[in-house]
């Protein structure tokens, strides 16, 4: 029969195994299954720190002076047993690794599902993948420039003609009365809370924290948190561009520096 | 009460693994409502032997849906709009009078199409020959209930050995990953009593030739909507789990 079905040869691994085998601890992000337990315990880590951020970021609803005492608060961190800033920049650094291995894994497992997917010509109907799950792809990218800018614009001020070192709530009153820069945090902060809404949830699929009595819970805390990260982190342009954080452009810290060095002046 | 309805076919033709496919229209008209999905395609493939034409090649076997042979993307859903049915199940009363169905064969690199609907599923056969099994000594047959399980641990496994391996998980995610069908494998075995001494080997060994074949799993849960056994992807994260424990026995074993 010239039209008999020509069976084809083992399909090919779409992955081949890596050519270099790491040592222990180190070969289990080598698997999928592995970087998916390291995306989710640094997704847990980077959490954590966006809520914690958020939280302390509520002082700006008191003034300009408590602000100040907060973030001094934090540099002041473990001084009874290390210098100064250290533990803070402990924290920044565990930050930055975290980072740095959930955008590494989810590239290279991204990588791996383009590799082994094959698109549908007639098209795909999605039933239980949401909007956030299949826009992770998107809102990781978006969060990633965003956070660029958020530190150029407040950490490093590479962007605020009026930036003044050491001043949070002059810096963020300054920015975010731009409307361009209000948007953008608005933006870029509903991808984040979009990103969270899948992210909180596939953690525990990703870990292994299932346990049926429970899992009902976890959609629940997953949206909890979102919503909790939306309502506040959008708060603070929202209410900059309405007048409610604003210190009439005049630093408080700057002053207190101009006459602290007037008093040595004298 | 059978009614007929007349329905317009787009079915994806390819003639062999390496050839460019496409899709091609049939009408298919006076279609039974109590036919089956696969006895439409039946009467079709009837109807286009009679005018000259090449069948539509798609694959079945049980068509009471045990099996796991049959397996097509209808309208862009695998097995088609009826949950918890495998395409055999799916009958033509699920469709109206006029519809335009679109048929494609299952889509993932490991998958190969072989020709028109049927795809090559041996990389799903390779995830079960890296560990999918008990090595026990034959013999006798074991007294009943020599070895206890409890009836929750039971039903269980059950849940998960249940699958058929259509490969409707593979299809449905947009990552093209096995883990349903892989975590079902792995842990019908690794849930009972009979699948503890090799359970450590087993689950490294399957979730590993998986990951060989198929994409990296991001939670959508299509799979368990996909599924003709409605696998819950609970299974996916106690495989997870065992994966990761795997990871530290195997190594203190192996020292």
């Amino acid at each position: 029969m010239a039209q008999a079905i020509t069976r084809a040869s083992t399909p090919p691994p779409v992955r081949s195994a890596p050519r270099l085998r790491l040592p222990w601890p180190l070969s289990i992000y080598q698997t999928a299954v592995g970087k998916k337990w390291v995306m989710g315990l640094t997704g847990m880590a980077l959490l954590g720190f966006i809520l914690v951020h958020m939280t302390g970021n509520l002082h700006l609803y008191e003034g300009p002076v408590e602000v100040h005492e907060y973030a001094e608060t934090l540099r002041n961190l473990g001084t009874e047993i290390v210098p100064r800033t250290w533990l803070l920049w402990a924290l920044r650094v565990g930050l930055i690794i975290a980072f740095v291995l959930h955008i590494h894994s989810a590239y290279s497992l991204s990588q791996m599902s383009l590799a082994a997917d094959q698109r549908y010509r007639g098209g795909r109907n999605y039933i239980a993948a949401s909007f956030a799950s299949r826009t992770m792809r998107w809102t990781g990218p978006i969060i990633g420039l965003y956070l660029f800018y958020h530190l150029a614009d407040l950490t490093w001020g590479w962007f605020n003609p009026d930036f003044v070192r050491g001043d949070p709530y002059h810096n963020v009153s300054e920015s975010l009365s731009s409307v361009p820069v209000a948007v953008l945090y608005i933006v870029a902060n509903v991808a984040l809370a979009v990103h969270i809404f899948h992210g909180a949830w596939s953690m525990f699929q990703s870990l292994g924290v299932n346990s049926p009595r429970y899992n009902h819970l976890r959609r629940y805390l997953a949206a909890t948190l979102a919503g909790a990260i939306l309502v506040g982190n959008l708060s603070f342009p929202v209410f900059v561009q309405a007048g409610v954080i604003d210190d009439g452009g005049r630093s408080f810290v700057e002053e207190l520096r101009r006459h602290g060095a007037a008093e040595e002046d004298h | 009460m059978s009614a007929e309805i007349n329905l317009t076919l787009k079915v994806w033709r390819q003639p062999g693994p390496s050839a460019e496919g496409s899709f091609s229209t049939y009408e298919a008209g006076g279609i039974s409502t109590d036919a089956s999905f696969l006895e439409m395609l039946d009467i079709v493939n009837e109807r286009l032997i009679e005018s000259g034409e090449d069948p539509i090649v798609f694959e079945s076997d049980c068509r009471e849906g045990v099996c796991g042979t049959c397996g097509l993307m209808i309208n862009g859903r695998a097995h088609g709009p009826q949950k918890g049915t495998a395409t055999c199940q799916l009958h033509m009363r699920s469709f109206s009078d006029g519809d335009h169905i679109t048929i494609e064969p299952w889509r993932a690199t490991s998958f190969p199409v072989l020709r028109d609907l049927a795809v090559d599923r041996r990389a799903m056969d390779a995830i079960v020959a890296a560990g999918g099994y008990i090595s026990v000594n034959t013999g006798a047959a074991p007294d009943a209930n020599l070895t206890p399980v409890p009836k929750e641990a039971a039903d269980t496994a059950f849940d998960a050995a249940a699958c058929i391996g259509c490969g409707a998980c593979v299809a449905a995610c947009p990552n093209s990953a096995a883990q349903l069908f892989a975590a079902a494998k792995v842990q019908h075995l690794n849930l009972l009593p009979q699948g503890q001494p090799q359970r450590w080997a087993r689950t490294e060994a399957m979730v590993e030739t998986m990951e060989a074949f198929f994409g990296s799993c991001t939670n959508h849960g299509e799979c368990e909507e996909a599924c003709p056994k409605e696998i819950p992807i609970d299974f996916i994260a106690w495989t997870n789990r065992d994966y990761i424990k795997a990871k530290v026995k195997n190594r203190k074993l192996a020292d």
